[in-house]
């Protein structure tokens, strides 16, 4: 791209708010009830983490491999990427963290929920605003239920749910999957922001939220003393 | 840069004498006044239909039926070109879907490009571009952006020739890549040239205006109205008195007539979703337009604001 300093987020921006917004109203109409069982899903992976019964890491990013899976294909794939090009190249890398989910958790089982402290709590807060603050913003800003989104369905709460449990997680492969989570909150937080959307600030927040609990989790660990 | 006295005259008495007729002839009661495309002298409406963001609605069903209105607005209030691109995303399917709801339109002008840096997947985006609106041919395909533009200029005027395009373009957008515009314009023979002008962004009336006048290529306005910017920073200001002497009843109309009124100008494509939008945007070409005079003042009393 020539001249490419000229250009500016409106410049990439190809749809209106209005559009944005009814294709969410379209596509909750279209997969409704299944709403029902991936806001299930999500609470079941909170008790998953607040209980870890034996094998719980394992089923918890099976889950959450499925729902990136799903949500890459469902809506970025097949809904998205008829007003955004750029989403059908999204739609793989969402497809990319549900294979590194698998591969971390049921196939080398190396992820482990037990972290507990600052970040853990940040960790929570993510998880529940994703799973049941999310859904409210499209009230709270004068739109219609219809167009919520919705953990597993929509892809914001999804990527803004798996960057709060992977504050909870420990694990060798950790750093292999927050790169594409956070990369979708600053992309949708652009896209947002760009509409001129209030609620960019959530994907903002989470991912400032989630930088300060990493950061703060790396110096508690650099200044507690070696284990023997 | 403003236009001088001199410069709007040589762009009149050029773009005239191109057409062998006066301006403000090419105009009938209520219908928009109409200008000569050089190359052929075939006349076109002043304003057109830009389609970007307005008709990329994907599939809905209700927004799409939304378009087939605006378009059907359009066609019944004297309009022709459509203007789209295969980077504008679902916008050409929803146009072929709103042709074929409105039986297409004889009088259609369908304006398309061509917009990928491959030369040779060009082609075959054309002809992709052409099944989603569902016409014979295109009436003329621009280069988008310049991307590739030496390669797509071979292409289009080798389909020129054979008779699948009629005409041949090339654009750009918010005042970029204006030195390579030109350099094209003089070297190229093209039909068509589309680029952003408008009542604060008249960087175009120093040398890509005289030049299309002087070279004989007929100059499409995009983003007439700073895609809504424009239109949004001037709501609620009073509208000046002197407008009504145009017949201009809303910000758009003036600014609209501004772009107009320029010689030079062959048509300007807003796009818009709305039925009263569009009507009112071909009611800005059927009035009086402003003189060279009148277009300094509606410029400084804008950016004034």
């Amino acid at each position: 791209m020539s001249e490419w300093w000229t250009y500016r987020p409106e410049d990439f921006l190809l749809f209106s708010p209005r559009v944005y917004w009814r294709m969410f109203e379209l596509h909750n109409a279209a997969l409704w009830p299944l709403q029902v069982l991936t806001f299930a899903a999500g609470l079941i992976i909170i008790l998953l983490v607040a209980w870890r019964p034996r094998s719980s890491a394992r089923w918890l990013a099976l889950l959450l491999a499925i729902l990136w899976i799903f949500v890459g294909w469902s809506f970025l794939w097949n809904r998205y990427a008829a007003i955004n090009w750029a989403a059908a190249y999204v739609a793989p890398a969402f497809a990319v963290e549900g294979v590194l989910l698998l591969v971390s958790g049921p196939l080398l089982d190396g992820l482990a929920f037990d972290r507990r402290g600052l970040a853990g709590w940040i960790g929570y807060f993510i998880l529940a605003f994703a799973l049941a603050g999310q859904p409210l913003l499209a009230p709270l800003q004068g739109r219609d239920w219809a167009s919520s989104e919705v953990f597993g369905i929509a892809p914001d709460p999804t990527a803004i749910a798996t960057l709060g449990l992977l504050l909870l997680a420990r694990g060798r492969l950790l750093p292999l999957l927050l790169p594409i989570p956070v990369l979708w909150c600053l992309l949708s937080g652009i896209t947002l922001r760009t509409m001129g959307e209030p609620q960019a600030w959530a994907l903002h927040a989470a991912l400032a939220l989630a930088a300060a609990a990493c950061i703060w989790t790396i110096i508690r660990q650099r200044g507690s003393p070696p284990t023997a | 840069m403003r236009t001088t006295r001199r410069t709007f005259v040589r762009a009149s008495l050029a773009t005239a004498a191109a057409a062998l007729l006066p301006i403000s002839l090419h105009t009938q009661e209520g219908s928009p006044a109409r200008r000569l495309i050089p190359s052929t002298r075939e006349a076109m409406p002043i304003v057109g239909l830009g389609t970007w963001i307005t008709f990329n609605v994907g599939g809905d069903p209700v927004l799409r039926d939304e378009c087939a209105s605006v378009m059907a607005a359009f066609f019944e209030a004297g309009g022709r070109m459509i203007d789209s691109s295969p980077m504008y995303g679902s916008s050409q399917p929803v146009i072929g879907y709103g042709l074929q709801k409105l039986g297409r339109p004889s009088t259609l002008f369908s304006a398309e490009k061509v917009w990928t840096s491959s030369a040779t997947a060009g082609p075959t985006q054309i002809e992709q571009s052409r099944r989603f609106w569902g016409v014979p041919r295109f009436d003329l395909v621009q280069v988008h952006n310049l991307l590739a533009w030496k390669e797509h200029l071979q292409t289009l005027f080798e389909m020129k020739a054979a008779g699948a395009v009629r005409y041949v373009g090339i654009t750009t957008s918010e005042g970029r890549r204006h030195d390579l515009l030109e350099q094209i314009m003089r070297n190229e023979p093209i039909d068509f040239v589309q680029f952003s002008y408008n009542v604060v962004d008249r960087e175009a009336e120093k040398r890509l205006l005289p030049l299309a006048s002087e070279r004989g290529i007929a100059v499409i306005v995009n983003r007439p109205f700073r895609q809504g910017a424009l239109t949004h920073r001037l709501k609620g200001e009073p509208l000046p008195e002197w407008a009504a002497e145009l017949g201009g009843s809303s910000w758009s109309q003036l600014i609209l007539k501004f772009i107009l009124s320029h010689p030079a100008v062959t048509v300007a494509i807003p796009a818009t979703t709305r039925v009263d939008h569009v009507r009112e945007n071909l009611r800005a070409a059927a009035g009086p337009m402003p003189d060279l005079a009148m277009r300094e003042r509606i410029s400084a009393y804008v950016q004034a604001l």
